[in-house]
């Protein structure tokens, strides 16, 4: 498939409640690497990233998500693609060059859920450390703590994720893979979008309160690395929600977590390959315990209520 | 060993509902789900969800910071604490005041 648009999850914002305690989190026992402090943030990337920040977090008095972007193919996309969200009636706004450190304009927009979403082009190759001449297969910083290989995408939690659907497949050209359904049959009560040939770019729970993270998602190589993240996880009294374990929707093996601000995140390997043409995979209400944990075959309580 | 110290959970008007003994070391929450009850909701156990908001009857403790969008700096003036934020220096006593469901945001 020859990926155009809108390519991939670029960058997420979070908030910490305390950004010393979060950096030593994320840089030691998550295993990013920190490439940047600016202020009240702090930028990192997974060791097999090649831009220069994915995820990126700011010190607050609340935890929770600040905005999530996806970078597109190149500028003629990102002002073609801000024409399209206009016409499509949402408003946008430019971001300057540099507001992120070595990101380029952004353009932000709202979307029915409440999240903040940001489209841009151009973030500053720094590469996994690699050459990109005879390289490598990876390096010292893929087995430094939990150690994913990218930030891969974000469940969020808001309403009207029908409206969500309807913009990211018509206007940004997502398509659905896997859909959750409420007991009446026909209301989706979460939705997983793709616009590669992940089986996931970013999902939608629906829920009352607007613009909360549900959870951010790194990926990992093996079954066997996810074990290693749980037994990272607990030498380092990390906060499990729930796992290892295997999801029912989209297959991925998997654990919940917290950082210490009790931001949720999931280290995950697998799920499968999809592509547009293929028909979603539907779960009914009745099979929504095994459609998100798969060997538990029941919901836990923290699944619906616990976000930020 | 850890310096320890007798936590009391009571449920809304007062009934005690759990005893039980806190490390200095380990917040109300955590301590509560070491001995495996779940009288109090568990969620994120680092002060961001809110889900385990309780009152905070009587007691030392110290506390770590919690978020604003659950406890407010007059919830904070009026008792109110996430127990998984509160490190026993006492004994201690918690109201439960809350199921998640409750939670609005």
């Amino acid at each position: 498939m020859a990926l155009t648009g809108v390519l991939r999850p670029g960058h997420m914002q979070i908030r910490v409640l305390d950004i010393e305690e979060s950096i030593e989190f994320y840089t030691n026992v998550l295993g990013l690497i920190q490439t940047g402090r600016q202020g009240d943030r702090a930028y990192f990337k997974a060791w097999d990233e090649r831009d220069h920040n994915s995820f990126i977090i700011r010190e607050a008095d609340s935890a929770g998500t600040d905005f999530f972007g996806f970078k597109v193919l190149d500028n003629d996309t990102l002002n073609r693609l801000e024409s399209d969200l206009r016409a499509y009636g949402v408003t946008t706004e430019r971001i300057k060059a540099g507001d992120l450190l070595e990101t380029g304009e952004r353009v932000r927009f709202e979307i029915a859920s409440g999240h903040q979403i940001e489209l841009y082009a151009d973030k500053k190759d720094v590469g996994n450390g690699q050459a990109y001449v005879n390289p490598a297969p990876w390096t010292p910083a893929a087995d430094h703590g939990i150690a994913p290989s990218r930030m891969d995408h974000s469940l969020l939690y808001g309403p009207d994720i029908e409206k969500v659907k309807d913009l990211f497949v018509n206007v940004l050209g997502f398509f659905l893979v896997e859909h959750i359904l409420l007991p009446d049959g026909e209301t989706d009560l979460a939705i997983w979008l793709s616009c590669s040939n992940k089986a996931h770019d970013i999902a939608f729970v629906r829920n009352e309160a607007p613009g909360k993270l549900h959870h951010t998602a790194f990926l990992l190589d093996s079954w066997e690395r996810v074990l290693r993240a749980a037994d990272i996880m607990s030498m380092n009294k990390v906060s499990i929600d729930m796992g290892p374990t295997r999801h029912g929707v989209t297959r991925g093996t998997t654990i919940y977590a917290f950082d210490p601000s009790g931001n949720r995140f999931e280290t995950f390997c697998g799920g499968y390959q999809a592509y547009p043409d293929w028909e979603p995979i539907t779960w009914t209400f009745d099979e929504v315990g095994p459609a998100v944990f798969y060997h538990d075959r029941k919901l836990n309580p923290a699944f619906l209520d616990v976000y930020t | 060993m850890t310096t320890s110290h007798a936590v009391t959970i009571t449920g809304p008007t007062g009934e005690v509902v759990h005893e039980f003994r806190c490390a200095e070391d380990q917040s109300v929450l955590v301590g509560m789900e070491r001995v495996g009850r779940d009288v109090i909701q568990v969620g994120c156990r680092g002060g961001g969800c809110g889900v385990c908001k309780v009152e905070l009857v009587s007691g030392d403790v110290a506390k770590r910071r919690m978020s604003r969008a659950h406890v407010t700096e007059s919830d904070e003036a009026a008792g109110l604490v996430l127990a998984c934020r509160i490190f026993p220096r006492g004994d201690v006593a918690v109201r439960l005041v809350h199921r998640a469901a409750d939670v609005a945001a």
